[in-house]
């Protein structure tokens, strides 16, 4: 059974949204509802389901929805319509006791703009969630500053969060998210307000402690790259609606419409298309020069081996963890890689 | 047909004014009315006639509620001014009671530590009270007693008046029924609320108590709820989204966070209180009001100078108290960035 699962949810602002359901689930568009009735539709028939471990990412444009169908999952915000259901448990059956019980031990939250408490020092912020649960303040500063350790913070823990610099207290959102030691993260534009630099440290850092803690973790940005680097699935959300679902590599290959097409026009492809994907299998390479080699790992992306295999005008033999030969690669499958016009052709569907 | 609806609305409410004009013509007084129906249109003093029988007398049933309430809830009232006059009896004779030196002690003692150890202000503080008495040793009783007068109306104020407005910040429903009688609050002019004051409290200082706090919580209780509202949602949310039930959020977070705004509403309700209780001086209330009050009603210009300048002080001491104290919580919360 899936971690996270969300079926048919429709949200729609405005005074009377039970009564504007039934034009939306019939097909009329954003503009139109708003332009009839004056209510705006903030979701339309989402329906998505996330695995045990993985980060999802879930990506559109301000305005696409993106937030507000975060805020469906700890049920921050009530849906119209439609089942949200989280380890098998639907979240709005809970009432308002077990919602918080929920709240409290299923999942924790990083904000865009950090919603730290600014009267509170670092080492308070961070025990937060603890507190909430009624540890004893011995024992939650003991966690809370395993956590400050964690993200690279000690030594700021009495600090206040307006001494910090954005980077610095992003961290503390995270360390704050770790601490009550939940299985599922909602990240909501977690880093879209740091500058890039900071911004690729602290995805560094994401995946770092991802690799090792195993949780699921939503997360939200606006930003391609950001997703590319760090969802093992993606969802693209449009005015409300779920586009596209699939992997980085199927959302670069096989845009689903315009929408998204547009979105991943101006991607770096090399760097996110890893070497499996576009070998030729060893079993149907044939006809390849096999006298100049240079061996590549088969998770590696295309722009960390291109350099050497340029110069060195060699073909590719792509090669699995113990050094078995996988398949290779020839300036063929390198250009049409990287060429926009053949994508779709290029692929070779990953064993 | 939808094309006419939007003149549906305009047209009633034009209708029932034409209605109310007719009404007017119906019953002028027949020195008014023309004889034609014609002159209606060459005479018009029938329209500057107001229909007398339409006349809705507030002051008959006010008067006679207010009697029965005396009659029936009397003893309540008794037990209210009982209760206030003790308690600001017990602090006026105290306070009296205890030699200058020991008194300026404690006003240095208070504004020291309110203000966060402030020694500008400290300095200024003590200087204005030692000031009070220099300018003459009869107005430091009378200082006392004002002082006591504000600082009960000012407790009562903040007892009930910041409840009231964590309630109005909390639902939508309480505020837009407490807006409006907040704001009949702040427009009656403040005078009427001595005069039910007198009735049912007598002369002295208990009326002068209640129209304090009739007058001046109000503004504590825009200021607590819109303090209430200011904090930043996404705090709130991250608060909610931790676990946190309504309780934890309003006692952890919001109310710390708008702190700032509840001190400067606690500063204007001092402010306010002090301007009336001496209004309240008209009323027999004894304090440094009186003093005015004698110079104006013996045109002596100097008396009443120097006692507007007694006031002043004070009103700087009760300024500087509540404001530091205030800007003292700020700086805990806002911590300027150290470079």
């Amino acid at each position: 059974m899936s971690k996270i699962e969300i079926k048919n949810v429709y949200k729609i602002f405005g005074d009377q949204p039970s009564k504007v359901l039934p034009m939306v689930q019939d097909g009329a568009t954003k503009e139109e509802i708003l332009e009839k009735t004056g209510h705006t539709v903030g979701l339309d028939n989402v329906s998505l389901s996330i695995e045990e471990g993985e980060t999802f990412v879930c990506m559109g444009l301000s305005g696409s929805g993106k937030s507000t169908l975060i805020r469906h999952i700890n049920r921050l915000i009530d849906p119209t319509s439609g089942v949200v259901s989280v380890e098998g448990t639907n979240v709005m059956d809970l009432d308002q006791k077990n919602l918080i019980e929920f709240r409290r031990h299923k999942m924790s939250m990083v904000f865009q703009r950090f919603g730290l408490f600014p009267h509170k020092t670092v080492i308070e912020n961070v025990g937060y969630g603890l507190e909430v649960q009624g540890q004893k303040p011995e024992e939650r500063n003991k966690t809370s500053m395993e956590k400050i350790e964690a993200v690279g913070l000690s030594g700021f823990e009495h600090q206040y969060p307006n001494q910090l610099s954005g980077g610095m207290q992003q961290r503390v959102g995270l360390a704050r998210a770790l601490a009550t030691n939940t299985d599922i993260m909602l990240m909501d534009e977690a880093f879209s307000a740091l500058d890039p630099l900071i911004r690729s440290d602290m995805q560094k850092q994401l995946i770092a402690l991802q690799s090792e803690l195993k949780k699921t973790i939503f997360f939200i940005t606006h930003d391609l790259d950001e997703s590319l680097k760090l969802g093992d699935h993606i969802g693209i959300l449009n005015h409300g609606k779920l586009v596209q679902v699939g992997t980085p590599i199927d959302i670069i290959m096989k845009p689903a419409d315009d929408y998204v097409e547009a979105f991943v026009k101006d991607v770096n492809r090399a760097k996110v298309i890893k070497a499996k994907i576009i070998m030729t299998p060893a079993n149907s390479s044939d006809g390849i020069d096999k006298s100049n080699l240079v061996k590549v790992h088969e998770d590696q992306f295309i722009d960390e081996f291109l350099p050497k295999v340029v110069c060195s005008n060699a073909n590719c033999e792509i090669v699995d963890k113990e050094g078995a030969v996988k398949g290779y690669i020839t300036e063929k499958e390198l250009s049409k890689a990287l060429t926009k016009e053949h994508m779709a052709d290029a692929v070779k569907p990953p064993k | 047909m939808e094309k006419y609806k939007k003149f549906i609305k305009p047209f009633i409410y034009s209708s029932i004014f034409i209605f109310f004009i007719i009404i007017s013509y119906r019953s002028a007084k027949p020195r008014y009315k023309p004889d034609h129906f014609t002159d209606i249109f060459k005479d018009f003093s029938w329209l500057g006639n107001w229909p007398k029988w339409l006349d809705f007398p507030l002051m008959q049933p006010l008067n006679s509620g207010f009697d029965w309430l005396i009659v029936k809830y009397g003893l309540f009232f008794e037990g209210i001014n009982n209760f206030l006059l003790g308690l600001y009896t017990t602090m006026k004779d105290s306070i009296v009671g205890l030699p200058w030196p020991i008194v300026i002690a404690i006003v240095i003692f208070i504004t020291y530590f309110a203000s966060g150890k402030k020694t500008n202000t400290t300095i200024m503080v003590a200087f204005c009270t030692f000031f009070l008495g220099f300018l003459s040793p009869r107005y430091w009783d009378k200082c006392i007693m004002t002082t006591c007068i504000v600082v009960i109306g000012m407790l009562l104020c903040i007892v009930v008046g910041i409840p009231i407005g964590i309630a109005m910040a909390r639902n939508k429903r309480v505020r837009n029924a407490l807006l409006p009688v907040l704001d009949l609050m702040q427009t009656i002019p403040s005078f009427c609320y001595l005069i039910p004051g007198i009735l049912l409290f007598g002369l002295g200082a208990v009326p002068a108590i209640i129209a304090i706090f009739v007058y001046a919580v109000p503004p504590l209780i825009r200021l607590t709820d819109l303090g209430i509202r200011l904090v930043d949602k996404e705090v709130i949310e991250a608060s909610e989204a931790f676990g946190a039930n309504k309780k934890q959020t309003l006692w952890g977070v919001q109310i710390p966070l708008a702190l700032p705004n509840i001190m400067q509403g606690i500063n204007q309700c001092t402010m306010m209180s002090l301007a009336m209780v001496v209004i309240a001086s008209m009323i027999g209330t004894r304090g440094i009001g009186d003093e005015v009050l004698l110079g104006l009603q013996q045109l002596n210009v100097g008396m009443a100078t120097e006692a507007g300048i007694a006031i002043v002080l004070l009103a700087i001491i009760f300024d500087r108290i509540t404001q530091s104290y205030g800007e003292k919580i700020q700086e805990r919360t806002q911590v300027k960035k150290k470079i």
